[in-house]
C-alpha cells in the first residue's frame, strides 16, 4: 500500500488505461506543443476562441471524458479522481507534451468555491458548465476605492422581492471583455462593519447594465478592464454561502487565488545538470570566456536568479510533501505568493538588462520578436507583486497569522 | 526525495532538542566562556551525547554507528545550533569523521572512527592555511617519505576545534606546487605528536580554534588515509557533508535568534503599544520568516541529495549554504535591531547568534563563493 491508500497495481492500471487514451484520442498536433503562450490558451466560454481547430477537439474529448477537472466529483462534471490518480493523469498529459485543454478562473478560483460553499443546485448548473468549456468566469473583486483594502467594497446590492439591483463599479477585472460570467463582491448591507455587509453573489455578464472597457496597461496589452453596473437585477438565487456573509467565501477564494499565481510564477531556472534558457540567453549577449560567461556580475545574477527558483521548488515540494504526510498547509501561500512573483520580476528584468540595449525596443524593425516580447512581459511582471493582494498584504498576513504578531 | 520527516527522524529531532534544551541552555554556553574554560565545551557532555548515539548516526554499525544518513544527523546539529552547544560536532563526526570513514581501510577506522564514535576522543581536519581561504587545493605543508615514515613540515591555522582535538587529518603535499589538484594527501596526526606546536585560536563566536607548527613531525605510512597524493576528492567530499551539517547548525541558530526576537517584538512597549504592532517591523519579520523557511527546504535537499548519491548533489550543497549564509546574517542582524539598545548588550544572547552567524557565513564559503561553485557546476 502506499500513502493514499490504493494498491500499487491499481494505479499502475490507471496509468496504463490513461496512456492509452490519451494516445487515442489526443489530437496528434498539439503533441510536444510546449509551453504554448498566453495567446494560444483555451479559455473556453460563450465566443471561445481556439488557436486551432484541434483545440477544440482536444477541449471536447476532455470535456466528454469528464478530465477537464480531473478531481471534481463526477456528478458535477468533474472526473472523480484521487489526488493520486489525477497526479498520474497531468504526467501523463506532460509526456505528450498537450496543452491544458481548457484553463480559466473557473477552474482555479470560483470551481473550489462553489465546492465548498455552494448549493446543490448551483453546484451542478455551474461546475458542469465549467467543465464543458461553456462558460468564462471573471472576478469582480477590487474597485477604484477598495484596492488592497478590499472590505471596503461599495457596489451597491440593494434587495426587491427575489432580486437584488446591482450599481457600482469594479476594477482589474482580468478578461472581463471576454467572460461570461462574473463573481463579484457585492455592499449589501451599508449599516454594519466592513467585512459583515459583504454577499458574494454571480451575476450573468450578458444582464442588462452590465458594461465593460479595457484597461490599457504600460506593457501596451489590456488584460484587465473597468466594470460598471447600472441597475443590474440578479436572482437572489445566486448569491453564494448567506447574505452578508460574503467575506467568509472572499477570503477562501484569495487563498485560492494566491495558490494560483504562487504556481504560475513557481517555475523556471531548472535543477538539471547543465545550463537552462536564462544560461543561453546571457552567453548569447554578454559571450564567454574560459566556459565561463564573460561579464563576472552578470554571472553571479543569473546563477542567484536560477538558485531563487531552485529554493522556490524546494519549499514547495516540502509544503507538498508535508501535505501528503498530514500537515495543513496554512498561511503558507502568502509566503508563496510573495516569492513567486518577486522571483519573476527580478529574473525578467535580469533578461532585459541582459539583453543590453536590445531590450529596449517596443515594436518595428532592428529587434528580434522574442526581445520586444522579453521587453514587454518585463513591463507585466510589475504588476505581480500588485495584483492577487499586493506583496505588503501578504507579509501583514504572514505577520499576523503565522508569526502572531499584535494588530 | 521525500522533504518531510519520517516518524524516526522525528523522533530523533525531539530527542535532541529536549536534550540539548536540558543540558544546554545557552546559559552553559555564556558560563564556559566567562571561565575561561581551557576547552571551552565540555568533554563530559560530548561522551553523553555518543552514548545517545549522535556521534556514530552517519557511520556503519561495524565501526558503532547507526548506519543513518545527513537527513537524521542534521536534526540532531540544528538542535545544536539552536542553543549554542560548543561542543565539535562538526569537527568530529563531519570533518575527522567523515575523512576517516571515506577513505580510512578497517584498521585505521577501527583505531580512530571507533573511539570517536564513543565519544572517548575528538577529531578536527586541518586544511586551512594561510592564504587558501576555501581553496581546499592551496596546500603548501610538505610530506617527504623516508621508507614507511613521512615528515610533514608546514602551518595549518584555523583548525576548528583542533585546540582540544586527539587526532587531527592534516592535508599535506607529497607532490606538486601550492594549488596543483594533485600531489594532496591525509594523514592522521596524534595531537602529541612530536614536532608538533599546537596553539589555541580565540574566535569572534567564543569558540576556539587551533594554529599547527608541524616542524619534521614523524608519521607513518599506516596513518595516511587513501592513496598518496588523491586526498583532494576527499576533502571535497568531506567538505560538502560539513557544509550541509553547518547549515543545519545555522537553521536551528537563526530560528532560535528570531524567535528570541519575535517575542521581544510581542512584550516590549513603546509609545503605549507594543512595538510588533509596527508595520515597519512585522514586514521585515514577515521576510526573516520566510528565509528561514526556504533555509530549511533547501538544507533538508542538500542532506537527501547526499545521502542519494545524487548527481546534483554539490549543486544542492551550494544552494544550502549560499542560503544559510545570507539568511543567518541577515537573520541575526535584524534580531538585534528588533532588541534595540538591549541586543548589543553582552547581556543579552542575541549577540552570539550574531558572531555565530558571521564565523558560519565565512566557513566552508560565502554566499558568494557558492554562487561562483553553483554557476561553475552547470557549466557557466
Amino acid at each position: 500500500m502506499n500513502m493514499e491508500g490504493l494498491p500499487m497495481a491499481d494505479i499502475e492500471t490507471f496509468r496504463q488505461e490513461t496512456r492509452s487514451w490519451l494516445e487515442a484520442n489526443a489530437p496528434e498536433s498539439l503533441r510536444d506543443y510546449g509551453t504554448a503562450n498566453l495567446d494560444s490558451y483555451t479559455w473556453g466560454g460563450r465566443n471561445a476562441k481556439f488557436a486551432t481547430p484541434d483545440h477544440k477537439v482536444w477541449m471536447d474529448v476532455m470535456a466528454e471524458k469528464q478530465w477537464t477537472a480531473p478531481t471534481w466529483p463526477v456528478e458535477y462534471g468533474g472526473g472523480g479522481l484521487d489526488k493520486q490518480e489525477a497526479k498520474v493523469l497531468a504526467e501523463e498529459i506532460g509526456r505528450l507534451g498537450l496543452p491544458a485543454a481548457v484553463d480559466g478562473f473557473g477552474f482555479t478560483m470560483i470551481g473550489p468555491v462553489l465546492l465548498q460553499f455552494g448549493n446543490e443546485e448551483q453546484k451542478k448548473t455551474h461546475l458542469r458548465r465549467i467543465c464543458r468549456g461553456e462558460i468564462r468566469w471573471c472576478q469582480g473583486y477590487s474597485e477604484p476605492g477598495a484596492g488592497s483594502d478590499l472590505a471596503s467594497v461599495q457596489t451597491k446590492a440593494v434587495r426587491e422581492g427575489e432580486e437584488f439591483v446591482i450599481n457600482g463599479q469594479k476594477v482589474w477585472t482580468s478578461y472581463a471583455d471576454h467572460s461570461d460570467w462574473i463573481f463579484a463582491l457585492v455592499r449589501s448591507n451599508p449599516d454594519v462593519k466592513n467585512q459583515e455587509g459583504i454577499t458574494f453573489i454571480l451575476i450573468d455578464m450578458a444582464t442588462p447594465g452590465v458594461s465593460v472597457s479595457p484597461i490599457p496597461l504600460i506593457s501596451g496589452k489590456s488584460p484587465f478592464c473597468e466594470t460598471h453596473f447600472e441597475d443590474v437585477r440578479v436572482p437572489v438565487g445566486n448569491v453564494i454561502h448567506k447574505i452578508d456573509a460574503g467575506w467568509t467565501v472572499a477570503k477562501a477564494l484569495l487563498g485560492h487565488e494566491r495558490t494560483m499565481i504562487a504556481q504560475v510564477f513557481g517555475g523556471g531556472g531548472g535543477n538539471k545538470q547543465g545550463r537552462g534558457t536564462l544560461v543561453e540567453m546571457a552567453s548569447k549577449y554578454l559571450g564567454e570566456e574560459d566556459g565561463k560567461l564573460a561579464d563576472p556580475i552578470f554571472r553571479h545574477d543569473v546563477a542567484q536568479s536560477e538558485m531563487d527558483a531552485a529554493k522556490f521548488r524546494y519549499a514547495a515540494q516540502r509544503m507538498n510533501d508535508q501535505a501528503r504526510a498530514g500537515h495543513q498547509p496554512g498561511a503558507e501561500s502568502s509566503m508563496f505568493k510573495v516569492l513567486g512573483t518577486e522571483n519573476n520580476m527580478r529574473r525578467s528584468e535580469l533578461e532585459v538588462r541582459l539583453a543590453g540595449p536590445q531590450g529596449l525596443g517596443w515594436e518595428g524593425p532592428g529587434f528580434e520578436p522574442e526581445e520586444l516580447d522579453r521587453t514587454r512581459a518585463w513591463l507585466r511582471t510589475r504588476g505581480n507583486s500588485i495584483e492577487g493582494g499586493t506583496t505588503e498584504i501578504q507579509l501583514n498576513i504572514l505577520a499576523k497569522h503565522v508569526l502572531g504578531l499584535p494588530d | 526525495m521525500n522533504l518531510s520527516l519520517t516518524d524516526e527522524q522525528q523522533l530523533i529531532a525531539e530527542t535532541a532538542s529536549d536534550f540539548l534544551t536540558e543540558k544546554s541552555p545557552i546559559a552553559r554556553f555564556r558560563a564556559l566562556r566567562d571561565s575561561g574554560d581551557e576547552v571551552g565545551y565540555s568533554k563530559a557532555l560530548w561522551k553523553e551525547m555518543a552514548e545517545l548515539g549522535w556521534a556514530g548516526i552517519p557511520f556503519d554499525e561495524k565501526n558503532g554507528g547507526a548506519d543513518m544518513g545527513m537527513a537524521e544527523l542534521i536534526t540532531v546539529l540544528e538542535a545544536a545550533g539552536a542553543c549554542l552547544a560548543p561542543e565539535p560536532f562538526i569537527s568530529s563526526i563531519l570533518l575527522g569523521g567523515q575523512a576517516l570513514s571515506l577513505a580510512g581501510s578497517d584498521e585505521q577506522k577501527k583505531t580512530w572512527l571507533d573511539p570517536m564514535i564513543e565519544g572517548s576522543t575528538c577529531l578536527a581536519l586541518a586544511a586551512q592555511e594561510t592564504g587558501s581561504r576555501y581553496n581546499l587545493a592551496h596546500v603548501s605543508t610538505q610530506a617527504e617519505r623516508d621508507g614507511d615514515t613521512y615528515k610533514i613540515t608546514g602551518e595549518k591555522i584555523q583548525v576548528i576545534d583542533g585546540h582540544a582535538a586527539d587526532h587531527i587529518v592534516v592535508s599535506v603535499r607529497t607532490s606538486g606546487g601550492e594549488s596543483d589538484e594533485a600531489g594532496i594527501s591525509l594523514f592522521v596526526v596524534a595531537a602529541d605528536a612530536a614536532g608538533l606546536t599546537r596553539t589555541r585560536q580565540h574566535r569572534v563566536d567564543h569558540r576556539s580554534a587551533a594554529l599547527l607548527q608541524l616542524d619534521g613531525v614523524s608519521v607513518d605510512a599506516s596513518a595516511r588515509l587513501g592513496e598518496e597524493g588523491a586526498g583532494l576528492e576527499i576533502l571535497r567530499q568531506v567538505t560538502d557533508l560539513a557544509t550541509v551539517g553547518l547549515c543545519a547548525e545555522m537553521l536551528g541558530g537563526m530560528n532560535q535568534a528570531f524567535q528570541s526576537a519575535l517575542g521581544h517584538l510581542k512584550e516590549r512597549e513603546q509609545f503605549g503599544v507594543k512595538i510588533g504592532t509596527f508595520q515597519a517591523l512585522k514586514h521585515r519579520a514577515a521576510r526573516v520568516f520566510m528565509d528561514i523557511e526556504l533555509c530549511r527546504s533547501s538544507v533538508m535537499a542538500a542532506a537527501r541529495a547526499l545521502d542519494e548519491g545524487d548527481d546534483n548533489a554539490a549543486q544542492l550543497v551550494s544552494l544550502a549554504k549560499a542560503t544559510c549564509s545570507d539568511a543567518y546574517v541577515h537573520a541575526a542582524n535584524e534580531s538585534v535591531q528588533f532588541f534595540g539598545g538591549v541586543g548589543v548588550t553582552d547581556e543579552y544572547d542575541v549577540g552570539f547568534y550574531m558572531k555565530r552567524a558571521r564565523v558560519c557565513e565565512l566557513t566552508f564559503g560565502d554566499a558568494a563563493f557558492h554562487r561562483d561553485r553553483w554557476a561553475s557546476l552547470r557549466n557557466y
